[in-house]
């Protein structure tokens, strides 16, 4: 069994997902030496056991409930524990080594990076694991195709721009007839990789129409604020004239803004998100294991989609204790895989890893060593 | 019993001849379980009081750019405060007269009949989960309320509560007040109900004799009689507004302001809910300042009560019973 800590309700979710999957496993077992997985060809090992913690961001832990499910019905005798924590509790609790792994929505770096590597007695391993495309959300009646730049974006969320018939908008809506309604911007109340990587956004391709930091709480003060994604969605639908942000997977039946990205408007989607990761800088400080990505949020790639969220998983390059690190990278080698990522992607909606970075990040995982 | 005798009496609960007080093992473990119980109490909140103080001083050594925000730590638990104990007052100038009402109903106005089934159900409301509460409001109250929350801008604009503009979602303090009283309301009337319930029958009985109606009659003897159970009943239910948690987090659109104004999306949130939403990725001295916060409406729902408590011994010394 697996426990996921702060809710029994989740345990028994879990349960009940690990259950079904081991009957799957159970009726497919014939089949899958044969077939093979696509991608990466970690998940086809002897079944491992024994038993890892981790803990770290909680946006990915609807992934990682699927993925612990997925990763049981390979490897029924192994334990996958995840604290979801938060980003910053679970890179301190992999620096103090109370966790095995530890799940991160900003990569690690400085005097973290350095205390993690003389932790692991080597360099770390770091994958992006769980990318998501952050949809802008809005419900103007009467506006179903709304545009708009990053600096009106910028100064919208800034309460620079107080209704729909502003010029910044109208600019961005050349032929659209804007009502007068005023704007109400709907933020998380709670801290969130969201909210993170959203201010990320708005600072790098905001400009100086964005004057806050980047930031786990949201930095302007006076808006509408709800509490998770969820608490956002409703927020957005239950009002007129609200444009909030949230996880595309979960913004459905909602208008979407289309970003401009160089000339175009782009619309949020997994692909865009997926390549926005590809064409982004890689930081090199955490060595040549460590795949960070410095997110292009300026890019002027019309087919990336620059307002996306990246969430890493970040581990050891060897372990000492053989049965962790082999289970390890087991796991984390079935996360990055194929089906893995469409296990995340039927449970958490995200945009899977494109095959390109799959081949690029998956030796860095097979490269965990254990002395 | 003082007269001595040789012979047994036949009776089995035979009296002794000793003047002390008899002493079985049952008395003496029953005493000791009492007073354990009592002492725990004690320990438990000491427990409770000194985990607060201990995790909060790193919050209150750490200076300004450490904090959450920025912000020194009475810049961020100010707004705090202020929101909680908004939204707690709202919920009691609300609840306090209906709760009476409703108890006074149910006690001199009401069918024996409907007294009982109408008692049921306000204890029923007591026993609703609050977080049930919150999707109500979230879901039901706040949409519903977004007219009437139009028609006081417009009419009642000129007062600082209702300057607007209006939320567009109705998520505001006014919502969060409406459904604590909603919350606090079963408290204020059970209360209420079992001191008017005590009102002695020869007080009211000489009211109505002297040719009072009977509003005059419970204005002049079940009121003042029951004074002290009112404002008892009033405090109970503010130390549970003061802290309610799940309700709020969910309902109220908070942030760290401070504003009279109740009807807008820029509100102030409260300590609980604001511990609420922020404790799961708070790591460091993030978690340190949220646990001072929380020593502080540790230390104002310890005030509320003490100042009850203070009420009623008062007040009872004046209240007709004697």
């Amino acid at each position: 069994m697996k426990t996921i800590r702060p809710s029994r309700s989740r345990v028994a979710a879990v349960g009940v997902l690990a259950t079904g999957a081991l009957f799957l496993a159970g009726c497919g077992a014939a089949n899958e030496g044969g077939s093979g997985s696509t991608g990466s060809s970690g998940s086809a090992a002897a079944p491992v056991s024994g038993t890892i913690s981790g803990a770290g961001a909680s946006t990915q832990q609807a992934a990682t409930q699927a993925w612990v499910a997925g990763f049981n019905g390979a490897n029924p005798d192994a334990t996958i524990n995840y604290d979801p924590s938060g980003s910053g509790a679970g890179r301190t609790q992999f620096i103090a080594g109370g966790v095995d792994w530890a799940g991160s929505d900003a990569y690690i770096k400085g005097d973290e990076l350095t205390k993690a590597n003389t932790r692991c007695g080597g360099s770390i391993v770091e994958v992006p694991v769980y990318i998501s495309p952050i949809a802008v959300v809005y419900n103007l009646p009467g506006v179903d195709n709304l545009q708009l730049s990053p600096s009106t974006l910028a100064k919208i969320f800034d309460k620079k721009i107080t209704t729909w018939n502003d010029p910044a908008i109208a600019a961005d809506n050349p032929g659209v007839n804007l009502p007068s309604t005023p704007v109400t911007t709907v933020n998380r109340s709670d801290k969130s990789g969201t909210t993170q990587n959203f201010t990320d956004y708005l600072k790098g391709a905001g400009g100086a129409d964005w004057p806050h930091d980047v930031s786990d709480t949201w930095p302007v003060q006076g808006g509408e604020a709800a509490q998770g994604t969820s608490g956002v969605v409703g927020a957005v639908k239950a009002g007129q004239g609200t444009i909030g942000y949230a996880d595309e997977s979960q913004a459905q039946g909602l208008g979407q803004a289309k970003i401009k990205v160089g000339g175009t408007f782009v619309a949020p989607s997994a692909a865009g998100a997926a390549k926005l990761v590809e064409t982004s800088e890689r930081v090199q400080d955490g060595g040549a294991s460590a795949f960070a990505y410095k997110l292009n949020r300026t890019t002027t790639d019309a087919s990336a989609y620059p307002v996306t969220l990246v969430s890493y998983a970040i581990a050891c390059s060897k372990y000492t204790d053989a049965a962790k690190g082999n289970l390890v990278k087991a796991y984390l080698n079935y996360v990055i895989s194929a089906d893995g990522q469409t296990a995340a992607q039927k449970a958490a909606g995200n945009a899977p890893l494109s095959d390109a970075l799959r081949q690029q990040i998956s030796p860095a995982i097979s490269a965990i060593a254990t002395a | 019993m003082s007269a001595p005798t040789t012979t047994p009496p036949p009776a089995p609960a035979a009296p002794t001849t000793s003047t002390k007080p008899v002493q079985q093992a049952g008395d003496r473990i029953f005493k000791g379980a009492a007073t354990g119980a009592g002492v725990l109490i004690l320990v438990v909140l000491a427990g409770v009081a000194a985990f607060l103080v201990a995790q909060a001083i790193p919050a209150f050594a750490a200076s300004a750019e450490q904090l959450p925000g920025g912000k020194n730590i009475v810049a961020y638990i100010g707004p705090l405060i202020f929101g909680t104990l908004l939204s707690a007052v709202i919920a009691l100038l609300i609840a306090t007269p209906l709760g009476v009402c409703v108890a006074l109903f149910i006690t001199h106005y009401a069918p024996r009949r409907v007294a009982q089934g109408l008692g049921y159900v306000v204890d029923l409301l007591a026993a609703v989960p609050s977080i049930v509460y919150g999707l109500w409001g979230v879901a039901v109250l706040a949409p519903a309320a977004l007219p009437f929350m139009g028609w006081l801008e417009r009419w009642f604009g000129w007062l600082p509560f209702f300057a607007g503009p209006v939320s567009a979602t109705g998520r505001t303090m006014l919502v969060v007040g409406v459904t604590l009283a909603v919350m606090i309301l079963p408290i204020i009337t059970a209360v209420s109900r079992e001191v008017f319930l005590q009102t002695p029958k020869l007080h009211e009985e000489a009211a109505l004799a002297l040719g009072a109606t009977r509003w005059e009659m419970i204005r002049m003897a079940v009121l003042p009689f029951g004074r002290s159970g009112i404002v008892s009943g009033a405090m109970l239910g503010l130390g549970r507004a003061l802290g309610e948690t799940m309700a709020v987090a969910i309902i109220l659109s908070g942030s760290g302001i401070v504003t009279f104004n109740l009807i807008s999306s820029s509100n102030p949130s409260s300590i609980a809910a604001n511990i609420a939403l922020q404790f799961p990725d708070s790591t460091g001295v993030a978690v340190n300042v949220l646990i001072a916060s929380g020593l502080v409406l540790f230390v104002i729902t310890l005030l509320v009560n003490s100042l009850a408590r203070y009420i009623v011994n008062r007040r009872a010394e004046f209240s007709g019973a004697n």
